[in-house]
């Protein structure tokens, strides 16, 4: 289960319109255990394409430097897929690059953003409820179905 | 001297869960091989089979990605912390 403030799923969501007509990326600090959100750290797209995201290295040793002096952890990517499902492609899997990490998918295709979050373990994609805290938790997509 | 290499998450069971251990070593290459050599379970993982850096890492003398510096031929100064993150990158690909 990923929980996110409303401040930081703002943030992502702003993040990943602003980066249009290209996919837009960032990472989120928090608990890697609980899956509890407290920081947005968007990034820069080094790839600067529609199609695929690098997340600016330098801008990631920040990130994980600020994480670990409030004694957090870098525990999530998020990124935007621009005209595809909030899905992870064969490219995500493929370079997952932490299995205890939470994967943030934003769909832009359609008039709303729907944004999903999963684990990805060997190759495996698991959905996961997403959480957007407020004065009572608001659960998302639990009982939906994830788009392929 | 020895530096301060800081692991990422993925590495750290291979280090008894440290998130930071000491090698030795003048250059970065250096470095990295007396980290596998301590904790052979990053083998693969951080050099490839050629010896080369693997492409999903990161690492980092300070504030300085090597990559944009000499790679494996990177100096670490005395008291120089080395970092290791993933490399993220994906993207829906088509």
């Amino acid at each position: 289960m990923l929980r996110l403030p409303a401040q930081v799923y703002a943030q992502i969501v702003g993040h990943c319109l602003s980066g249009l007509p290209d996919e837009a990326c960032g990472l989120l600090g928090g608990d890697l255990a609980t899956g509890v959100v407290a920081r947005c750290y968007p990034t820069r797209n080094l790839a600067a394409s529609a199609k695929l995201y690098t997340v600016d290295p330098k801008q990631h040793l920040q990130a994980d430097r600020d994480a670990e002096a409030a004694g957090m952890s870098i525990m999530a990517v998020f990124h935007s897929h621009t005209h595809t499902d909030a899905y992870p492609s064969p490219t995500d899997v493929a370079q997952a690059p932490d299995p205890d990490w939470h994967y943030v998918l934003v769909s832009l295709r359609d008039s709303h953003p729907m944004l999903r979050s999963y684990r990805i373990v060997e190759g495996r994609i698991d959905e996961e409820p997403v959480i957007v805290e407020q004065q009572e938790p608001t659960e998302l997509h639990r009982t939906q179905e994830p788009a392929r | 001297m020895p530096a301060e290499v800081r692991l990422p998450t993925v590495l750290r069971p291979h280090a008894g869960g440290q998130s930071a251990v000491t090698a030795e070593g003048g250059t970065i290459g250096e470095v990295l091989k007396d980290l596998v050599a301590t904790y052979p379970g990053m083998a693969g993982q951080v050099l490839t089979d050629e010896g080369t850096l693997h492409r999903f890492v990161n690492v980092y003398v300070d504030d300085d990605d090597v990559r944009y510096l000499e790679q494996l031929d990177t100096k670490v100064p005395d008291g120089a912390t080395v970092s290791i993150l993933p490399a993220v990158a994906g993207g829906c690909g088509r």
